[in-house]
Parts: C-alpha cells; sequence; structure tokens
C-alpha cells in the first residue's frame, strides 16, 4: 500500500512577464489502487500539477511538498521520479525522431526496473500489450511519436503505463482528441493496468466523457489553482449537468 | 506547382524549447534568377590556376572559409603529383587503374575547376585514379579505396574519376585517413539507367585539410547517391555538382558531419536541374561540440526554363551540443519555370530538444542515455539511407566516439 501527498503545492510559472503564480496551494492524498479524477476549467492549473508532480524544469515549486510514501518527490531528479514509480501520460506526447518505439520501451523499462527485462518475456508481454491496445506491431519499429495521429499518441503513452508498471500515474486530458472508439480503447487500457496492478491514478480531465469508461473513486474540482470542491462520483454527474459556472462565478 | 519553403527554427511542441543560444544565419534565397553573373550556374570555370584572383575571403564563397587554414593553397604553397596512397579492396567487375594525366579521360564529365584551388590541383596533378563500371555491370558489395596521407609538409593534389556504364548499377566507397593538405577534383559520369552509390567519407587526422570540388553527371534516368560523411580533419571544404544529361534522372545528395572543437567543416552543393523530370533530393545532418567548431552548409539549387516537372528538396538540419560552436545553414532556391512538380528547403539549427530529454527522462531514462538516445536517433536516418554496411558500421564507431566527448562535456559542465 501506498499513497502520494500532495500538501499546500505553490507553483509558478516563468512568462515574459516575470513569474506567474499557478497554483495557490493544492492539497490532495492518493492511494494504491485508488482513481482520483480532477476536473476543472481550462486554466485551472490541472496540466500544471501533472507536470509539476513530473519535475517539469518550466515549472518552479515555491512552496509545500509532494511525498511518495514519506519520500519527498520534489527532490528527485525528473528520471529518479519515474524510477521511484509515478508516471506522466502526457497530453502532448513528444515526437523523438530516430529511436524507435521497442528501444525506447526496453531502455525505459530497463531503467526502471535496475536491470533489462528477461527477452522472450519481455517480446510477449509487449505484443499482448499492444494488441489489447490495438497498436499494429509495425509500430514497434516506427519513431517514438513521429508521425502518430493523436489517437495513437495516446495509445502510445498507455502502452507505456502498461508496460512500465508505475505505482502512481497521471493521465492528463488523455481523453482530449479522441473519437468515440479511440477512447473506449485507451480507457480499456487504463483499466486493465487498474485491474492487474495496485496502481493509483490521477485522471485530469476536462470532461466527463472519459468518466463513463473509468471509474473514479473521488472527484475533485480545481479551480484557480485549487481543489475547490471534492466529492465521490456523482459530483462528476453534477458537472455534466451544471458546468463550471458555479465555480468560476464564486472565483 | 507547389513551393513549399520552411526556413523555420527547429519545431517546438506544446511547451517552450531553448534554441537562443544556437545561431542560425538567417540569409538564405528563394525565386527567380534576375541577373546573369550572380548564379551558382555561371560561376567562371577555368584550368588555368592565375585566371583566378587570390580571394579575400570577402567574396560569397569564401566568406565562411578560414583561409589562413587552407595553408595557401588559394596562393601559391608548392603542391605535389603524390603523397597519398591509396589501397584498393576490389570488387569483379569494376576497373581500377592509375593512370598518367595524358592518357586519361580527365574532364569526361564537362568539368573545369571553379576555384583557385581545384585549377591548381588540377595543374599540379600528376595521375588520375580512374573507377570503371562496365556498362551493364551490377555489383552488390562496395568497391573500397582507402586514401592515406602520409603527412608530408608539402600539400597534395589529387584526382578521381569514376565512370558507371549504362544501366550499371555500383558502390564505391572513399576513405581518406592519415594527414595530408589535400586539393581534390572528383569527376563522377553516370550513363543512361546507371545507379551509383558513392561515399566520400573523411576520417582524417585532427591536422589535416581537405579541399575537394566533384562534378557528378547523371544520365537519362540514372540514379545518383552521393554521400558526404565528415569527422576528421582541421579544415575540410567540399563542394559538390550535380547536373543531368537527360530527363528522368535522380540525384540523391546525403551528408553527415560532426564538428569538433575547432574543426572547420564545410559542405557547398550545387543541383543544376537542367533537363525535365529530374529529381533531386538533399539531406545533411551535422552536429557540433566544442569551442570554435564550425560547420557550413550551403544547397543550391537551380531549375532551368526546360527542366519542366521536376522534383527537389533539401534540408540541413544541425544540433549545436555545446557553447561556442556554429553553424551557418544558407538554401538557395532559383526557379526559372513554374512547371514542376514540387521545389522545397528547409534548414534548422538548434540544441538538445528539452521536451526530448524531459519526455525520455520522465520513463526513468537518465539523463545521459536519454542524451545518447536523442544524438543516436538524429543520425538513425542517415545511416538507413546511405545503406552501405561497411560506411554505417564506421559511422556508428564514430558517432559512439563523439558521444563520448560530448558525455564528458556535458559532465563538466554539471561539475563547475
Amino acid at each position: 500500500m501506498s499513497n502520494l501527498t500532495i500538501s499546500d503545492l505553490h507553483v509558478t510559472v516563468e512568462t515574459p512577464e516575470g513569474p506567474k503564480q499557478i497554483l495557490r496551494g493544492v492539497d490532495l492524498t492518493i492511494n494504491s489502487g485508488e482513481t482520483h479524477a480532477i476536473m476543472g476549467p481550462n486554466g485551472s492549473g490541472k496540466s500544471t500539477l501533472a507536470y509539476s508532480i513530473a519535475g517539469h524544469p518550466k515549472y518552479q515549486v515555491t512552496q509545500g511538498s509532494v511525498l511518495l510514501d514519506g519520500e519527498e518527490v520534489l527532490e528527485m531528479s525528473v528520471d529518479e521520479r519515474a524510477r521511484a514509480g509515478l508516471f506522466l501520460a502526457m497530453q502532448y506526447p513528444v515526437e523523438v525522431p530516430g529511436v524507435s518505439v521497442s528501444n525506447f520501451l526496453r531502455t525505459a523499462r530497463t531503467a526502471i526496473d535496475g536491470k533489462a527485462p528477461a527477452l522472450r518475456q519481455w517480446v510477449g508481454e509487449v505484443r499482448e500489450a499492444m494488441d489489447d491496445l490495438r497498436i499494429d506491431p509495425a509500430f514497434a519499429e516506427r519513431s517514438v511519436n513521429e508521425g502518430f495521429s493523436g489517437g495513437e499518441k495516446k495509445r502510445h503513452e498507455i502502452l507505456q503505463m502498461q508496460l512500465l508498471k508505475p505505482r502512481f500515474a497521471i493521465l492528463d486530458e488523455t481523453d482530449s482528441g479522441l473519437d468515440v472508439d479511440a477512447l473506449r480503447i485507451v480507457s480499456e487500457g487504463v483499466n486493465k493496468a487498474r485491474s492487474t496492478t495496485d496502481v493509483g491514478v490521477l485522471l485530469i480531465t476536462h470532461y466527463t466523457r472519459i468518466l463513463q469508461y473509468i471509474k473514479p473513486d473521488h472527484v475533485h474540482v480545481f479551480v484557480d489553482g485549487k481543489v475547490a470542491e471534492q466529492g465521490g462520483p456523482e459530483l462528476a454527474e453534477q458537472l455534466e449537468a451544471e458546468g463550471y459556472d458555479r465555480f468560476l462565478a464564486k472565483a | 506547382m507547389t513551393t513549399d519553403t520552411t526556413d523555420s527554427p527547429v519545431e517546438t511542441t506544446g511547451l517552450s524549447t531553448d534554441h537562443s543560444r544556437a545561431s542560425a544565419d538567417a540569409a538564405h534565397s528563394h525565386g527567380v534568377r534576375t541577373s546573369p553573373g550572380t548564379s551558382y550556374a555561371d560561376r567562371f570555370a577555368s584550368t588555368d590556376p592565375e585566371a583566378f584572383e587570390v580571394p579575400t575571403g570577402r567574396e560569397e564563397e569564401w566568406r565562411f572559409t578560414p583561409l589562413r587554414r587552407l595553408r595557401g593553397l588559394l596562393q601559391d604553397a608548392p603542391l605535389r603529383g603524390e603523397g597519398v596512397t591509396a589501397d584498393v579492396r576490389g570488387v569483379d567487375g569494376v576497373t581500377v587503374q592509375i593512370v598518367p594525366v595524358a592518357e586519361s579521360r580527365r574532364g569526361l564529365s564537362g568539368y573545369v575547376p571553379i576555384d583557385r584551388v581545384s585549377a591548381r590541383a588540377w595543374a599540379a596533378t600528376e595521375k588520375v585514379m580512374t573507377i570503371d563500371v562496365p556498362a551493364g555491370t551490377e555489383v552488390a558489395e562496395p568497391l573500397v579505396v582507402t586514401l592515406t596521407g602520409d603527412g608530408g609538409s608539402e600539400a597534395v593534389a589529387g584526382h578521381l574519376l569514376v565512370t558507371v556504364g549504362a544501366n550499371a548499377r555500383a558502390s564505391v566507397v572513399v576513405f581518406f585517413e592519415g594527414s595530408a593538405t589535400y586539393a581534390e577534383n572528383v569527376e563522377i559520369v553516370l550513363g543512361d539507367g546507371a545507379a551509383l552509390t558513392f561515399v566520400s567519407y573523411q576520417d582524417w587526422q585532427p591536422d589535416a585539410v581537405h579541399h575537394s570540388n566533384a562534378h557528378a553527371v547523371v544520365g537519362r534516368d540514372a540514379e545518383l547517391k552521393h554521400v558526404s560523411v565528415s569527422f576528421g580533419g582541421d579544415l575540410v571544404r567540399h563542394d559538390t555538382t550535380a547536373v543531368y544529361d537527360g530527363p528522368g534522372g535522380s540525384a540523391e545528395l546525403l551528408g553527415l558531419y560532426f564538428a569538433d572543437a575547432g574543426q572547420h567543416i564545410e559542405h557547398r552543393l550545387f543541383v543544376d536541374h537542367n533537363e525535365p523530370k529530374t529529381r533531386s533530393d538533399v539531406l545533411y545532418k551535422g552536429a557540433l561540440q566544442g569551442d570554435g567548431a564550425h560547420s557550413v552548409w550551403i544547397g543550391n539549387v537551380l531549375i532551368r526554363p526546360e527542366a519542366e516537372g521536376i522534383d527537389t528538396y533539401e534540408l540541413n538540419r544541425n544540433l549545436v551540443l555545446t557553447d561556442g560552436a556554429r553553424a551557418d545553414s544558407v538554401p538557395n532556391l532559383e526557379i526559372e519555370t513554374g512547371e514542376i512538380e514540387g521545389a522545397g528547403h528547409a534548414s534548422a539549427t538548434g540544441r538538445f530538444d528539452d521536451e526530448q530529454l524531459f519526455y525520455l527522462r520522465a520513463r526513468g531514462i537518465p539523463e545521459e542515455a536519454a542524451r545518447r538516445l536523442v544524438l543516436r536517433g538524429f543520425f538513425a536516418e542517415m545511416i538507413g539511407r546511405i545503406g552501405v554496411d561497411v560506411v554505417g558500421e564506421r559511422m556508428l564507431a564514430a558517432i559512439e566516439a563523439e558521444l563520448e566527448i560530448a558525455m564528458q562535456t556535458a559532465g563538466a559542465e554539471v561539475d563547475a
């Protein structure tokens, strides 16, 4: 049983006009096996939270802490965080020309496990995960994210989530830009990881659509850089009916 | 007609990436040739060295080159006809000969020296190395020639003539090793329907100087793949011209270079679309690291009025790995007919892409390993396209050696 505890997190981002405050005191605790949805209007700081936890250099943490089983994540480098068990499925996965998907996946798994995976078992594991996510086997030899469609990029992110077996996965608007079929496939992939491992999931989304496929245990409404309200799945249904206006008016 | 022009710096996805310390020369042109005499096609040519003035360094074609490091090749430094020895790993069906100039077919391509160095080399050449692939001959294995400089203090002149007869197919690889101040002229003649992969691989010692002008003639429906690989040498300046001798020919000009501290590597290309339905595809990729590392890429393409239905694209990409390195990149496109399939060029110079490194590191891959992956990936495409094993293997090893330097430099920066 692990937990990821975010306390009083304040984050700024550099802009040409100087540092701009984005997160203003985020408190959130996720335990293994739980799925938390973070919902909020555009510009509320949802993605900033995701990238700050992953350690993107663009974001400066000015206050607060992120503890993974009591260890301070904010003191770790980007790759140390991933090796500690954090995973970020990105909204805009980056193209890495000339690096094949298979080489990338094997290198990442080796880094996270501290040793190369046994070849035969690994090949089987990759094939099965790709099959589940309806990823053409030819993808293994293509360059990472290069020329991938939006849906292919997202499926590739979830493929990594399945193969790298994180303790906590942050899914940053994984549903954006997906048609219904792709959304279902991606959601099934996330659900498979949830059912076969004890992963805790932080599901960041603007829309409730993905929550029809991935059932959250908790829902947090994010407004103006912090959690404005929390509740169970019923809160998502309320947002679906009423939108974010209530919160925006308050802010 | 589609004219696609991309001159933007390195593309960024999503979040910002710092390329501010990378330098790129923004000068480039594309458009209609206005007056004769300004085009690459109108270059003065002569076999008489004295017909050329000694450049001052302000001329367009010399402005990037550190002239003093040419060791007097432009002036009157003695040039001898020997000092570079050839080792040939032959293949059946391909003839290699060293022929006195008087008995050779020098000039077969129509080439006439275009600058003072090449004219001096022309005059000083005593023997011509000729490589002949007879018509109809198909050779799978590459012919490999290793030219080794003896490190003598005097400069050396050389001339290479490669002919590939009609419908013949072959690969020719020339490795340059050792040390020399080498002034070279190269002629390549492809008959109708011929296919040649020609690789010039600079693996010189760090003090070598290599000035080379190459002139290739691509026959009707012939396919030339010309490859220039530069790792070694103090100053490498290669000027490569491709012209067509009939419609339907294709010229693929590929280059890969890695400039280390103090190294000057310059590639000047000219594709002269003088025949209809011809194609050209230029891709040069380079990395630079260390103080004073300098690369220059000039890509000239001319589409003449008669060259209807042609298709051309040229791309130069540079990865500047450290401060103090400079990549100049200038694509020029002159279009004299609108009746073409396509014409485009692009040039991009950038640093390591922070977003790529973040993506890889966010998957647990340590920073150093992530840099290696990105760098290997940057060149992987070239190795595939060159497609000659003996060259690819050597390039991979050379890139690994360069990576060692890069990682030591990166480590030093972190320590400091």
